[in-house]
């Protein structure tokens, strides 16, 4: 199974400010009722932007200045909440490839890893002054290097910071592991053998 | 050299080291439920591939579980498809699966324990967050997403990087009134809903080792939302004893075996530990939530934060949020805060405790005229249990609708909904905005008595004042 191998991020960003935005909010429970992970990117931020719109105001992804954008700029703990892995497929079937974010939730940032999603963490100034530069210009094309772990845009270089294993995994296209996982399966043996409750009686 | 519990079970279940540096690590028992494990059996198919380990992999059916009757098929088209497809997923792959007939099926997090399938020193995942439940037993037990749902199916194993442990010492005792969900949500409120990012929570001292497995539970049940993907209680005599004759627990000579196996598993004195934190039991009050995140807690006693009292901007920021999206005034008193919902449930506390306790009070009392209450147990078996007992009466004497096992109006996938921006006291898990399925309804976190004291006044109030509590 050859996957990509994940180097560099370009595209156009969009900002969804905010810390502790959890998966509920990412992707609401209804659109979970469901066996597949298909049409989920209708169902981002659904409940935000409804009610944005009912205010009177544009949430940034029914901004039209916004439409295409491939990287999500929010804040700190992004993620947090359930382990629904509905919530990264929301944001890839949208048409993101990778978040620029302070910090992640732990399931959050291995559930988007696995599937190809870049969780890049920066310094809350640095996100303030991508939102700044992406609000002035919605046209701009950010680069997320992560062989330079570095943000470029507009003439500017931030950094950028993450675990050195999904970095790893994303940058020589091991991000799924399960190729790996299946060439272990006689060293999963020996490791079960030695569990004694694995082979325990079956009722 | 002395180690963490941790630290021997990681070491045990460790298969070899991958490429970028992450474990492979072997899961022991793999709990599987509607939600998030079709899409992984669909990638399973995809890849060709079979179950590993279909004897160390169990099923049940919760969220999306009608509560005032579990009968097939489900009025909503979409759950109804959910529960076959997991049906037909099990029967395909040699699963045991606790269906609805079973007489044993629940929360996937109150099913493991009840059958004896969680045990000390053992790795657990589910697709789940609320996985960290299992750590009671002194397992590490792990949440996990459907792509390692599917590494689970496929491999028994996943990869993933060792965690940092965090001792919680909870000294003394608690005060009357205060429950193990006090505890928690005082955890949470002290170290941050983000505070525990990267850790393992190992929770012990004076109040864990005096509490019940039930109570264990309800705290680590809860250590996902403090950030921590793991939280955990060392295996003792009380973790021993509810295990004993459960239906998958060892017997015989087995048994014996296991208790010192599960006793060995348990954190040496004196090994080192990445942080400590110690709490005075006597420190923690009845909490509850007043905004959008289950670190936004006060006692019963405090008034709803200023944002113009706050430090830091963030802070400022994130207060001023959380009020409007609840409708709640600064710097006023949370008590007497009117409620139109109570929800008793959830596998945080729809345990036969929790609703034995709140029983021991509410005889007497009425669900107050306007209150909508509703009290669902966690299992069929706790269901059993209450009627038994007679607390199923005692309940619906009191007002509340008396409902049948699963995951209810914690999430909302089934028709136990909140109405447009109703304001529930929930003994659940999370207030997030529109958790409790109305985009604008809003969530109060409390232990199951002041859940029952809202309910009987109305309001948001202090159980020990409502229910004169001393003991
Ligand atoms: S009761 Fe709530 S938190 Fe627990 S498994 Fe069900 S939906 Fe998740």
């Amino acid at each position: 199974m050859a996957l990509a191998h994940i180097t560099s991020i370009t595209g156009r960003g969009l900002n969804v400010p905010g810390n502790d935005i959890d998966t509920d909010r990412i992707i609401p429970a209804r659109f979970l009722k469901a066996v597949t992970f298909d049409g989920l990117g209708e169902g981002l931020f659904y409940d935000a932007r409804k009610a944005v719109s009912a205010a009177g105001q544009v949430h940034p992804l029914d901004d039209a200045r916004f439409r295409g954008a491939t990287i999500l700029l929010s804040g700190a703990n992004f993620g947090c909440g359930s382990s629904r892995e509905h919530a990264p497929q929301a944001i890839q079937k949208f048409g993101f490839k990778a978040i620029v974010a302070e910090s992640y939730a732990e399931i959050f940032f291995g559930n988007a890893t696995t599937i190809g999603l870049a969780c890049v963490s920066a310094d809350r100034t640095d996100i303030a002054r991508l939102a700044a530069a992406i609000a002035a210009d919605p046209a701009m094309e950010l680069a997320v290097d992560l062989v330079a772990r570095e943000i470029r845009f507009g003439g500017q270089t931030v950094k950028l910071s993450m675990r050195d294993s999904a970095r790893d995994a994303l940058v020589h296209g091991r991000w799924d592991p399960i190729g790996e996982l299946l060439d272990g399966r006689e060293a999963v043996a020996a490791t079960a053998a030695g569990l004694p409750y694995l082979a325990g009686p079956q009722k | 050299m002395a180690q963490s519990l941790f630290q021997k079970v990681w070491a045990a279940h460790s298969v070899r080291l991958l490429a970028n540096g992450q474990t492979q690590l072997l899961i022991g028992t793999h709990l599987i439920h509607e939600v998030t494990s079709p899409q992984a059996f669909g990638m399973l198919r995809d890849l060709g591939l079979k179950v590993a380990m279909p004897h160390r992999t169990f099923a049940t059916v919760d969220h999306i579980v009608p509560t005032d009757r579990q009968s097939e098929p489900f009025s909503d088209p979409l759950a109804d498809a959910m529960i076959r497809e997991l049906r037909k997923n099990c029967t395909a792959h040699g699963i045991t699966y606790f269906d609805l007939a079973s007489g044993r099926q629940g929360i996937v997090h109150m099913v493991g324990p009840e059958q004896g399938i969680t045990q000390p020193g053992t790795t657990i995942a589910c697709g789940d967050s609320h996985t960290s439940t299992h750590g009671a037993f002194g397992a590490i037990a792990l949440g996990i997403g459907t792509s390692q749902v599917r590494d689970v199916l496929a491999t028994q194993t996943i990869a993933l990087g060792p965690l940092k442990v965090r001792r919680i010492n909870v000294e003394g005792r608690l005060r009357p009134g205060v429950y193990a969900k006090d505890v928690i949500l005082h955890i949470i409120r002290t170290l941050g809903v983000n505070g525990g990012t990267g850790f393992a929570y190992e929770y012990g001292g004076a109040v864990f080792d005096a509490f019940s497995m039930e109570e264990r539970m309800t705290v680590c049940n809860m250590s996902i939302e403090g950030g921590a993907r793991v939280g955990y209680v060392n295996p003792d005599e009380t973790t021993f004893a509810y295990l004993k004759g459960r239906p998958y627990s060892p017997t015989g000579p087995a048994w014996d075996a296991a208790v010192a196996r599960w006793r060995a598993t348990a954190s040496d004195p004196g090994c080192q530990y990445d942080d400590v934190v110690t709490i005075l039991g006597a420190d923690i009050p009845p909490t509850v939530t007043w905004g959008i995140n289950p670190g936004q807690g006060i006692a019963i006693t405090e008034n709803i934060p200023d944002p113009a009292k706050a430090a830091a901007a963030d802070e400022q920021a994130s207060i001023t949020e959380a009020l409007a999206y609840m409708k709640l005034t600064a710097g006023a008193p949370i008590k007497g805060i009117r409620i139109d919902v109570a929800f008793l449930g959830s596998c945080t506390n729809a345990r036969l405790s929790d609703f034995k306790e709140v029983a021991k009070y509410l005889k007497g009392h009425r669900v107050a005229p306007g209150v909508k209450a509703i009290a669902v147990p966690g299992s069929q078996i706790v269901g059993r249990l209450c009627a038994e007992l007679g607390i199923d009466r005692v309940f619906r004497e009191a007002g509340f609708d008396w409902r049948e096992a699963g995951c209810s109006m914690c999430l909302a996938m089934n028709p136990d909904k909140l109405v447009g921006d109703q304001l529930c006291a929930s003994s659940s898990n999370r207030n997030f905005k529109g958790r409790q399925g109305s985009p604008t309804g809003r969530t109060l976190l409390m232990s199951p008595l002041m859940v029952a004291a809202a309910a009987v006044t109305g309001g948001v109030a202090d159980a020990r004042e409502v229910f004169g509590v001393n003991n």
